[in-house]
C-alpha cells in the first residue's frame, strides 16, 4: 500500500519529531499534525524550572516556527480527536471535521494524575503540564510565601527548588521515604535531599495529604495525612501521570499500562503506531517487559524510529534510555534503567556534589546516574549501550574513572 | 538578522537569518537545517547539538562553562573548535558568523 497520508494525534516532543523526521527522509505526502492545546507546539521541560522562573520565554521553548511548519507542509490542525474511525481509516475531530490516514500515529501523551482530595478544587492548586498552568501558576508564585509540593519526582523537586529560590517556605509532602524513591538509587536520593534542605526545603517524608482547607475559595491550608496543619498560599502537586489511552481504547486497540505496542511501535492495528508518554513497548533494557517510559528522549527517539519504518527503514526499537532533571544549581543526568538495581557504586566528589551512581544488578551495570558530571553521562551512555563488561569490583576499585576505562574498553 | 551559515559535513551550506539572542541551535533548527538533533532542546543535556566554530569567530563566544566542556569531551570527532551550539548566543554583530556540524551528533 503506498503511503501518501499520515496524520499524528499529539504534538508534544514524540508527535513534532515524527512529522520533522518524515519529511528529513523524504516523505512527499500529507501530513497533519492534530494539537489540542493553543499556539504552535513547545517542549515541556522548561515549564516546571527556567520558564517559570522567566530564564526563558515563550519564544525559546517552541520547536518551530509557524514558518517552519508551512515551509514543510505540516498541517497544524488546532482541533481535538474525538474517535478513531479505523475501518475507513479516519480520524474524527472535535469540530466535526475529519481527517483521512493511510498511516495514523498516536503520540497522545499523559495527563497529570489527579489529586483526588476534599478541597483540591480550591484557587491556588496546580498540577504543571501545559504552558497554561505555568503562566497561571508564575504570578502567584511571586506572592506566595509558604508553598507546599505534593510529591517529591522530578517534577514536585523542580519546582520546589525554583519556589525555593523566588524566596517562599516550601514544605514537600512524599509518601516514600526518600526522593525521586521510583527514579534513582538511595545514593543520590540523599545527595539530592541534602541540597534541597540547604536551599531551605523541608521533607516530610511518609506522609500523605488529608485535605486541603481554604479561605474565600483560596487555599490557605494543607492538612497532612499525620493531622498537622501547614499553611499555604500555593499548593502544586506533581504524583505522577496517567497515560491518554481513551482515543485507543474506543477504537478497541490492545491497552496494557498504555497503548499497546510491538518492539517496531506498531499497535494492534498495522496501520497505527503509538509512541511516547502513551505506549507501552517491550523494552531490551528492562528484560523485554512491556514498559512505558515517561521522557523526552523516549518520545524523540521513538518519533525518529516510527518515521524511519514509515519511509522503509523499520527496526526495533532499543534506544537506551536516558533523563535529566535541573534542580536549582544541580543537573542530575541519568543513562539506562535501574530498575532492579541492587548494588551501587559512587564515584567523584559527594561533598562536592559532584558524584556519579554506577547502578548494577549483580554484576551488570544497568545505569549510570550523574549529578554535575555530565562527561560521566556521556561515557554512561556510550558503555551501557555495548555488551556488559564494566564490573562492580573494578568500578569500586580505588582511583577508578569512567572515562579512562571507557577508552581503554572501546570494542 | 545576523545571516549565519551552516555547513553540513558533506558540504551542504544552509544560510539562515538569525535573531539577536537566540542559540545557534535554535536558529538552525527553526531553519530546518539537518545535522543538528538538539534533543533535549537546549538545556546542555544531550550533546546532539555538536558544532566547529570558524576561526575567525572562535574567540566572539564566552568560553564553554564546565557543563559544555565535560560534554565536549567525548563528543565524537571533537576538535578545538568544538562548541555544543546551545550555548552559542547569537548577538548583534555576528553577521557572517560560520558553523561547520560534524558527520554525526554523539
Amino acid at each position: 500500500m503506498s503511503l501518501n497520508s499520515v496524520v499524528i494525534v499529539g504534538a508534544g516532543h514524540g508527535g513534532v519529531q515524527v512529522a520533522i523526521s518524515l519529511r528529513q527522509a523524504g516523505f512527499a505526502g500529507r501530513i497533519a499534525l492534530i494539537n489540542d492545546e493553543p499556539g504552535l507546539p513547545y517542549q515541556r521541560p522548561p515549564l516546571s524550572k527556567a520558564y517559570l522562573l522567566g530564564k526563558i520565554n515563550e519564544t525559546a521553548m517552541i520547536f518551530r516556527p509557524a514558518t517552519f511548519y508551512a515551509e514543510q507542509r505540516i498541517d497544524h490542525v488546532h482541533d481535538r480527536a474525538s474517535a478513531i474511525d479505523r475501518q475507513n481509516r479516519r480520524v474524527l475531530l472535535e469540530s466535526g471535521a475529519t481527517l483521512d490516514y493511510d498511516h495514523l500515529v498516536l503520540a497522545t501523551g499523559a495527563h497529570n494524575r489527579p489529586l483526588n482530595v476534599p478541597g483540591s478544587g480550591l484557587a491556588g492548586v496546580y498540577g504543571i503540564k501545559t504552558k497554561a498552568d505555568a503562566d497561571a501558576l508564575a504570578p502567584l508564585l511571586k506572592r506566595s510565601k509558604h508553598v507546599v509540593v505534593i510529591g517529591a519526582g522530578f517534577i514536585g523537586l523542580e519546582f520546589a527548588a525554583v519556589a525555593a529560590a523566588e524566596g517562599a517556605a516550601v514544605e514537600v509532602l512524599e509518601l516514600g521515604d526518600r526522593p525521586m524513591a521510583r527514579a534513582i538509587s538511595p545514593q543520590m536520593s540523599q545527595l539530592f535531599r541534602e541540597a534541597h534542605e540547604g536551599w531551605g526545603v523541608k521533607f516530610n517524608f511518609r506522609t500523605g495529604v488529608a485535605a486541603l482547607e481554604g479561605e474565600g475559595g483560596q487555599v490557605a491550608t494543607v492538612t497532612t495525612s499525620d493531622g498537622r496543619h501547614l499553611p499555604a498560599d500555593l499548593v502544586v502537586f506533581g504524583i505522577g501521570v496517567i497515560p491518554n489511552v481513551q482515543l485507543a481504547l474506543e477504537a478497541g486497540l490492545d491497552i496494557d499500562n498504555g497503548i499497546r505496542v510491538s518492539p517496531g511501535l506498531l499497535t494492534s492495528d498495522p496501520h497505527i503506531s503509538a509512541l511516547g508518554d502513551a505506549a507501552a513497548f517491550p523494552c531490551v533494557h528492562n528484560g523485554e517487559k512491556l514498559t512505558r517510559l515517561e521522557s523526552v528522549q523516549n518520545a524523540v527517539d521513538q518519533g525518529k524510529q516510527v518515521a524511519a519504518r514509515l519511509t522503509g527503514k523499520p527496526a526495533p526499537y532499543a534506544a537506551l534510555p536516558w533523563f535529566w532533571t535541573d534542580q536549582g544549581s544541580l543537573k542530575l543526568q541519568i543513562a539506562g534503567l535501574s530498575i532492579g538495581s541492587d548494588n551501587y557504586v559512587t564515584v567523584g566528589d559527594v561533598a562536592a556534589r559532584q558524584m556519579s551512581v554506577l547502578c548494577f544488578r549483580g554484576e551488570e551495570l544497568i545505569a549510570v546516574e550523574s549529578c554535575n558530571r555530565p562527561g560521566d553521562h556521556i561515557f554512561g551512555r556510550k558503555i551501557l549501550a555495548r555488551p556488559p563488561a564494566l564490573t562492580p569490583a573494578v568500578a569500586a576499585a580505588a582511583g577508578f574513572d569512567l572515562k579512562a576505562w571507557e577508552a581503554a574498553n572501546r570494542p | 538578522m545576523p545571516t549565519i551559515t551552516f555547513i553540513e559535513h558533506n558540504g551542504t551550506a544552509h544560510q539562515v537569518k538569525a535573531d539577536v539572542g537566540q542559540s545557534a541551535m535554535q536558529a538552525a533548527t527553526f531553519a530546518g537545517v539537518p545535522g543538528i538533533a538538539a534533543d533535549c532542546g537546549g538545556a546542555c543535556a544531550c550533546a546532539t547539538c555538536h558544532a566547529y566554530v570558524d576561526d575567525a569567530w572562535v574567540g566572539r563566544f564566552p568560553p564553554a562553562e564546565e557543563t559544555e566542556r565535560d560534554m565536549l569531551e567525548n563528543a565524537i570527532d571533537r576538535l578545538e573548535n568544538s562548541r555544543l551550539s546551545c550555548q552559542l548566543v547569537i548577538g548583534a554583530d555576528m553577521d557572517g558568523l560560520t558553523l561547520r556540524l560534524p558527520e554525526s551528533q554523539f
